[in-house]
């Protein structure tokens, strides 16, 4: 065989999800090539610590040999990970090496305007002294209330709780709120008086029947969720996905309803009217544990299947049939509630739907339904106390801080909705408008403000308005090219951070330490907090020298030490995971104003929200337009990975699913290249077509994250299209401030260039 | 001496490449090769509707039809019947590229041929390979066949359907594949022998 043929068929196996589509142009062999070796030939040191790919935070260990860290696996005895790991926490070390990492502190050109990309390169006391110089500049003329700190990632107990907390500002933003779980913690909060929090508690392992609406497991990895989903499916339990989209859960299901988008909340009022009026919910329950079922029952009379039917476009009889089955395995039957939660800006009240067909099922707390999910204790650092309550941690937590009775101002989106929290995007507008007040300084900690936020537009109107702009990150990211000052932050295996509490069925503690020194002049976030506060005058809540001492107090409160943390690397403690365990002890789970789960709300009804879930008709798209829907995949989080080459390797970019009949009448076939525009001419792309029977007809998909305009991420840069881009509306959800983005429609225009990129494998090669 | 086996469930696989990064990973295997794909078969009209990830990685043949065009024995069977490729005696000629009919070896640039080795440097210290280790959905087992209590023996054991890629080709793989999609029966040959 010629050699020619032979790399030729070496090159068939490339690539890994995705068929690849670069050809191979590979060396000549060298015959003296000796075997080389191995990383974990010589000696391997192992760090406990835990990931930071996405937000699962999944416990790891870390193999160390030559003061590089060449593998991360997941750790046996820690509950998220169980000693397995998704694909992004394998390939998360990728990150740590990737040479297009930020280096060092940048400071802004003089004479050159935020979005040109014109940097100079600074030291750490010169960039940290401009940030607090800027500060206290908008503290003197405006308030403290004018800085706004947007966060998220482990680092966000930095910049998103202790430094404005201790700074004095309620204007504090987490994407984690607004734009994705925050309808359905508000819904939880005021039906249940629990939210659901960073961990869904579903008692997976005793469920046997699953109900997923829109709820994309396995295409969204969360790697503990995936296992139990995956046993449940093993063990036999029956499952059905609603998605306007045959997704991967759908492939696994016993049935699949392709529901038309935007009418979930008619589906689940149908099956609220199935279980009251057919007599199949759980009386004693609902006697027991809930208020409100008398006028449940007269609400939901009229919400039948043959009059959720021609709504969702199901089938009366499949819809009757799903809520039969479900209370047939009732207790044991669960419709989890999804993440991703802001869809079409009622979303709290479909929120509540769903969550009431899970009380009817009597399974809240319940085996095989929901278990209550406890955090474990520990105390906080005993710092000065705050001017402002920090908002509680987490990704699920409630952001920005109370105001009432400290002398602060309200933050500037007070009012905008019902829940006491801030929304990020509703920040935004003050920094334009000055109204109520002025936001005139933004300090944004691994939030990527353009793959994030809709209104990308609005957005850079905003940022060009501020007198200060600060990104801390990991890489140049879109966003972070337009900052004043840019601060290069170490990755997760390089640093320490504040421990994190989860909430789990068994409460535990997870210690995030380096596995190696940073690389470059990157520094850890809380480093950077605390030089910025004493910059800052802020001296009193840094009173620790360092984060081992820090994390030494914190974990001393528990009768360990940091020491025994980092043998340990994860401390379980006990939970109380079912309403029995809560009556043994004469304990009330339920935080509702009645103390029972509320299927009617008067707290609600008082705020002038309807106090029972109805149904609201989607707003329709232009004609020829398709609904805008978009989702996850496996290897990558938001727009985080992007740049990762091992990632990008599976895959690298993505592609905008229409059906093949509407494909087809539009003269387009898989592969080709189109324009994105929607329905306020916003374009983005180019974008290769995926037609496929894989979808309805009445709406596209994309995978989000991709599309980035960032020329220093040399492997991100212009592969894919941006969903956010195409994101210039939103509907606010008047109750949780959730922007619902599912309300954006586009059309396909065809003959877009196919893009001409640097090949992946060449980029790779870069790693240092 | 074992009999190393590897079974992968396609009825739990969400083909999230998991195993695919682990395997570069552990193995450093370089950018535009690989050791472990995933093929993504899909089938029907919306809404009637099937869809299957398949890994692929070495088959592990019984009868590896790559070890006997080996011009310098590099590609070889260890005792506990792992196929191999001796890096420092391969010449990188290509022959075995060539002979495998799964596409499962590559040349990597380094001077010889790379292929999935079941990791047999983690088996050592009693570890499975890191694609097995690390799988969200458990559906990789693996372990001796030889030993009726292993991962392996006891998954192919409850499984309703055990399936093997191109039996026609008298290969015999010791990667087997179990209850896949029933629109997406492979070729049943049963356990391996």
């Amino acid at each position: 065989m010629k050699r020619r043929e032979f790399l030729k068929l070496s090159a068939a196996s490339v690539g890994a999800l995705m068929v690849a589509s670069e050809t191979q142009a590979l060396k000549l062999p060298n015959p003296l090539a000796r075997a080389p070796k191995a990383w974990y030939d010589g000696e391997v040191s192992t760090v406990l610590t835990y990931c930071e790919n996405c937000f699962w935070k999944c416990g790891v260990r870390a193999s160390v040999a030559d003061g590089r860290v060449w593998k991360v696996d997941g750790y046996a005895k820690n509950p998220k990970s169980r000693g397995r790991l998704c694909p992004r926490g394998q390939g998360a070390v990728a990150q740590t090496y990737d040479p297009d990492r930020l280096k060092r502190p940048l400071i802004r050109m003089e004479g050159s305007e935020r979005g040109e990309g014109k940097y100079r390169e600074a030291t750490w006391d010169e960039a940290l002294s401009v940030i607090a110089s800027g500060m206290l500049a908008i503290k003197e003329r405006y308030g403290s209330e004018s800085m706004a700190f947007f966060a998220h990632g482990s680092g966000d107990t930095w910049f998103g709780d202790y430094l404005p907390a201790a700074w004095a500002t309620p204007n504090v933003g987490k994407p984690s709120v607004s734009l994705c779980t925050g309808p359905r913690e508000t819904a939880a909060q005021w039906t249940f008086g629990r939210g659901i929090g960073g961990h869904e508690p579903i008692d997976w392992e005793n469920t046997d029947y699953i109900v997923l609406v829109g709820h994309h497991i396995g295409e969204d990895t969360h790697n503990t969720q995936l296992q139990d989903f995956s046993l449940a499916l093993k063990r036999g339990a029956k499952l059905v996905v609603v998605d306007p989209r045959f997704s991967v859960a759908a492939s696994k299901a016993d049935r699949w309803l392709p529901i038309k988008p935007g009418t979930d909340t008619a589906l689940l009022l149908a099956w609220l009217n199935v279980l009251v009026t057919e007599g199949l919910y759980d009386k004693a329950y609902v006697e027991r544990y809930t208020v409100g079922i008398e006028e449940l029952t007269a609400h939901v009379q009229p919400f039948t299947p043959e009059w959720a039917a021609p709504i969702t476009d199901l089938d009366p009889d499949a819809i009757r049939a799903v809520a039969r089955e479900l209370a047939a395995h009732a207790p044991r039957a669960v419709v989890p509630p999804g993440r991703h939660t802001v869809w079409y800006g009622n979303d709290t009240q479909r929120m509540r739907a769903l969550y009431l067909v899970n009380t009817l099922l009597g399974n809240y707390g319940v085996e095989g339904g929901f278990y209550f999910a406890q955090p474990p204790y520990i105390e906080k650092y005993p710092h000065a106390a705050f001017p402002l309550e920090p908002s509680s941690g987490g990704c699920s937590g409630a952001s920005g801080g109370e105001t009432i009775d400290t002398g602060y101002r309200a933050s500037v989106d007070h009012g905008k909705f019902f829940a006491k929290t801030t929304a990020v995007q509703e920040l935004i507008p003050a920094m334009i408008s000055g109204e109520p007040y002025r936001i005139a300084g933004l300090i944004a900690y691994g939030v990527n403000l353009f793959h994030s936020i809709p209104n990308v537009a609005r957005t850079q109107e905003a940022l060009k308005k501020l007198d200060l702009y600060v990104a801390i990150d990991v890489l140049p990211m879109d966003h972070v090219m337009w900052a004043d000052v840019i601060l290069p932050e170490a990755t997760y295996l390089e640093r320490y951070d504040d421990l994190v509490e989860i909430a789990h069925k068994t409460p535990f503690i997870e210690l995030r330490q380096p596995a190696v020194e940073p690389l470059w002049d990157t520094k850890p976030g809380w480093w950077i907090a605390r030089e910025l506060g004493l910059r800052l005058g802020l001296e009193k809540y840094f009173d620790w020298p360092d984060i081992e001492t820090y994390l030494d107090k914190r974990l001393s409160t528990i009768g360990s030490s940091l020491a025994k943390a980092k043998q340990a690397g994860t401390l379980v403690q006990r939970g109380r995971p079912y309403l029995s365990d809560w009556e043994q002890r004469n304990l009330d789970p339920f935080g509702t104003p009645s103390g029972k789960i509320e299927l009617y709300s008067q707290s609600f009804a008082d705020a002038g929200f309807d106090p029972m879930p109805v149904y609201e008709a989607p707003e329709e798209g232009p004609a020829g337009s398709y609904r805008l829907l978009y989702g996850r995949s496996p290897v990558h989080t938001f727009a985080k990975t992007q740049n990762n080459w091992v990632l990008m390797e599976m895959h690298g970019d993505n592609a905008v699913w229409i059906h093949t009949a509407e494909a087809a009448s539009l003269g387009l076939k898989s592969g080709d290249y189109v324009w994105l525009e929607n329905q306020d001419g916003v374009r983005d792309g180019p974008i290769a077509v995926f037609a496929t029977e894989r979808l309805r007809r009445d709406c596209v998909y994309m995978v989000h994250g991709f599309g980035h305009r960032a020329a220093d991420m040399k492997i991100a840069n212009a592969r894919g299209a941006s969903d956010t881009a195409l994101m210039s509306r939103y509907r606010l959800d008047p109750i949780s401030g959730g922007a619902g983005l599912r309300v954006n429609f586009v059309k396909l225009v065809p003959g877009a260039p196919r893009p001409r990129l640097p090949r992946l494998t060449k980029l790779a090669e870069r790693s240092v | 001496m074992a009999r190393y086996a590897m079974a992968i469930d396609l009825s739990s696989c969400v083909g999230c490449a998991a195993c695919a990064v682990a395997c570069k990973l552990e193995n450093e295997v370089p950018a535009g090769v690989s050791r472990l794909w995933i093929r993504l078969e899909e089938s029907g009209t919306f809404p009637d509707l099937a869809m299957q990830y398949r890994p692929e990685q070495c088959m592990q043949c019984a009868d590896p039809p790559c070890v006997g065009v080996c011009p310098t024995g590099a590609s070889h069977v260890t005792d506990d019947g792992i196929v191999l490729v001796d890096a420092e005696t391969c010449i990188a000629c290509g022959a075995c590229i060539a002979a495998c009919p799964y596409g499962a070896r590559y040349f990597d640039e380094r001077g010889f041929v790379g292929k999935c080795t079941f990791c047999e440097h983690r088996l050592a210290e009693g570890r499975v390979p890191a694609c097995v280790e690390t799988c969200p959905t458990l559906c990789r087992s693996f372990g001796d066949l030889d030993d009726p209590n292993s991962d392996v023996s006891r998954a192919i054991r409850a499984a309703h359907r055990v399936e093997v890629l191109k039996p026609e080709q008298g290969t015999h793989p010791k990667l087997v594949y179990l209850d896949a999609p029933a629109r997406f029966g492979l070729a049943s040959e049963g356990v391996p022998k």
